[in-house]
């Protein structure tokens, strides 16, 4: 059994967190399987990101690069994937789950005569053979799997090790020749709300899930939206969390209804939203099971605040259950942080 | 011009509970025919998303390609053909989460392939970036690698279409971005997230032109014969830890202000 671990560099010419995470996890499942591994890099200029990882213990490092490999693109990806696995003579092949080798992946796989999966949150030597794990129906249960074709290309979700550290060095990496077609699409650029209008905060530590409560009637008979969102963006911006909220408040600003301007489908948490990673999650003014369920699978320690005692989805799955005014309580909070 | 071909097929209804069985051909759901299905979402997104495309674009087409039981598809398509029109290709054959997406993939390649008069170069091949079953976001890739489309977005929230006639896209990436594309046209495969539109409100006159070719539609369903395919599942359970909730009530919000940002300043 060959594997490689594949990953493409950032716009800075290093390697993600991600990368470094799914790095250790291969370099552990090499290790239990007694195999050798190695490494393949994608990017504009991915020679220093391989010096970076030289003492990892792979035994080659090969690279594709170029400006057409800077750019996140299915063309030139799956081409640069393949060419890689060819070169590589992988059986296995693992890479961070970015979305840029999402997209790629399982077209990669096809072109080699193999299989991928993705989302994998496990992965173990069992017989001398990979085994892994992943959620299905939307987080809702875990499988561990087995397959007999190969090359098998698993796609290893963020937080599956602790980051990879070790010296960096000389990786006597060896180019790999591509030449790819005129390419039908460019990458033009990014779009992302101002830097302090950004709730999504990855790599923050704790991810404040908003209810649509916030947007209900109070006792004193208003609606205050407005107070909401100040309370929010203010809580954000005094916490450094990350924004997730709950389909029925983003939905809200479909219908023409008074909104939190700031949010969007991009913050839904749950079945048909994201389950994002964070070691605490905060809930507030939430009800509905996704959001304390599939939302926050991944999520470590977990609180709620809710009018409602008998909020059945907090319990079993919030660690602490706060019955009280999120509005009152999140006025404090800003006050104690700010 | 488009002939816009929307891959998407059903799944239990998000607020049941699901619970893992061990079937004759590999895992199962606990009774899978029984739960109440819905059109996969983010494939719902995907065919309003392509209707209101078409009807932007006169004289382009969608077909929705659905791969599903035959009995549960026809339940689904109740609602479903009261949105948006579209032509309906059944695949009879199960669309649960643990089947292989490189088996359905090739069904659903295959069903694409055998459309008459299928010209690629108008072909946007559509479908949710995942299902809510498999949620592994591979079947689109693997059908348009089949059908030699290597134009792929996924997480798409908007296509616009440039006077030029490139196609200019939206796709989620990492940090609550969107990742802008140019592509020069089609063919093009785009699996859609949420996209900006509504559902739909259910229209009864769509309903009757659409149900006028979706019944033989499903009256010719092929059977698909998708199963597991290499995989072997040594384990699928649902996650057991509950955690034990503390209720916290009658506390003044001062205290509770004071526990949390404890808690969130904590290591
Ligand atoms: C196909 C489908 C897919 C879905 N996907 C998702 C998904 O991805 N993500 C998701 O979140 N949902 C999803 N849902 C919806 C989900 O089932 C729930 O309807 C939704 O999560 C409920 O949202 P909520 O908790 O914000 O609102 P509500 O149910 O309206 O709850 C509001 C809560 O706020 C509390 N509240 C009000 N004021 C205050 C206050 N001052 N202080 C404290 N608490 C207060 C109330 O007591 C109440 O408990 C989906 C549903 C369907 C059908």
């Amino acid at each position: 059994m060959s594997t490689l671990f594949l990953a493409h560099t950032e716009a800075d010419g290093t390697l993600a967190k991600a990368a470094l995470e799914a790095l250790a996890a291969t370099v552990q499942f090499a290790a239990a399987l007694g195999t050798p591994f190695s490494v393949g890099l994608i990017g504009d200029n991915p020679g220093p990101a391989a010096d970076a990882i030289a003492s990892c213990g792979a035994t080659r490092f090969l690279t594709i690069s170029g400006a057409a490999f800077a750019q996140a693109r299915y063309a030139s990806d799956a081409a640069a994937a393949e060419a890689l696995c060819r070169a590589a003579a992988a059986t296995v092949v693992t890479v961070p789950a970015t979305s840029r080798w999402n997209r790629v992946l399982p077209g990669v796989a096809h072109r080699l005569g193999g299989r991928a999966d993705t989302h994998v949150t496990g992965l173990a030597a069992a017989a001398g053979q990979p085994q892994v794990s992943r959620w299905f129906y939307r987080q809702r249960m875990e499988a561990t799997f087995t397959r007999s074709t190969r090359p098998w290309l698993l796609a290893l979700e963020g937080g599956i090790a602790p980051a990879w550290q070790g010296a960096a060095g000389c990786a006597h990496a060896e180019a790999v020749a591509l030449t790819l077609p005129a390419p039908r699409t460019s990458v033009v650029g990014f779009q992302a709300p101002a830097s302090d209008q950004q709730t999504i905060r990855p790599d923050a530590d704790l991810l404040f899930v908003t209810g649509a409560g916030w947007t209900k009637k109070q006792a004193d008979g208003q609606v205050k939206v407005g107070e909401a969102g100040t309370l929010i963006l203010d809580f954000l911006r005094l916490s450094r969390s990350s924004l997730g909220s709950t389909k029925s408040l983003v939905d809200l600003g479909g219908e023409g209804q008074a909104i939190l301007p700031f949010l969007s489908h991009l913050n839904q948490v749950g079945q048909t939203g994201s389950t994002p990673r964070h070691a605490k999650g905060l809930a507030t003014c939430c009800h509905g099971e996704e959001p304390h369920t599939v939302g926050w699978r991944f999520i470590g320690e977990r609180r709620a605040i809710s009018l409602d005692a008998n909020c059945g989805w907090a319990r079993g799955k919030a660690d602490i259950l706060y019955v009280a005014d999120a509005f009152a309580v999140m006025k404090k909070v800003n006050e104690l942080l700010g | 011009m488009y002939t816009i071909i929307v891959c998407g097929s059903l799944v239990p209804d998000p607020l049941q509970t699901l619970e893992p069985i061990s079937g004759p051909s590999g895992p199962a759901l606990k009774n899978e025919m029984m739960l109440p299905a819905w059109l996969d979402p983010w494939a719902g997104h995907a065919l309003y998303e392509a209707a209101n495309l078409a009807a932007h674009h006169p004289g382009s087409k969608v077909w929705l390609v659905c791969l599903g039981p035959k009995a549960k598809l026809q339940q689904v398509m109740m609602t479903v053909a009261q949105k948006v029109p579209f032509e309906l290709i059944a695949l009879d054959g199960s669309a649960g989460g643990f089947t292989d997406a490189a088996e359905t993939a090739a069904a659903l390649a295959d069903a694409i392939s055998a459309i008459p008069g299928l010209d690629l170069s108008k072909l946007l091949l559509c479908g949710g970036w995942e299902s809510a079953s498999r949620g592994a976001g591979a079947t689109l890739q693997l059908v348009g690698e089949r059908l030699g489309i290597t134009d792929q977005f996924q997480g798409v929230d908007s296509l616009t279409i440039e006077p030029d006639g490139s196609l200019r896209i939206l796709e989620r990436v990492e940090g609550g971005k969107h990742q802008v594309s140019v592509c020069t046209g089609p063919p093009a495969v785009l699996g859609w997230a949420t996209g900006n539109l509504p559902e739909p409100r259910n229209n009864p006159q769509v309903g009757m032109a659409n149900m006028r070719g979706i019944m033989p539609a499903l009256q010719k369903a092929k059977p698909a014969a998708v199963g597991t395919g290499d995989i072997t599942f040594t384990a699928v359970s649902l996650p057991t830890q509950t955690r034990a909730t503390q209720v916290i009530k009658d506390l003044p919000p001062e205290q509770i202000a004071a526990d949390l940002v404890a808690w969130i300043k904590s290591e």
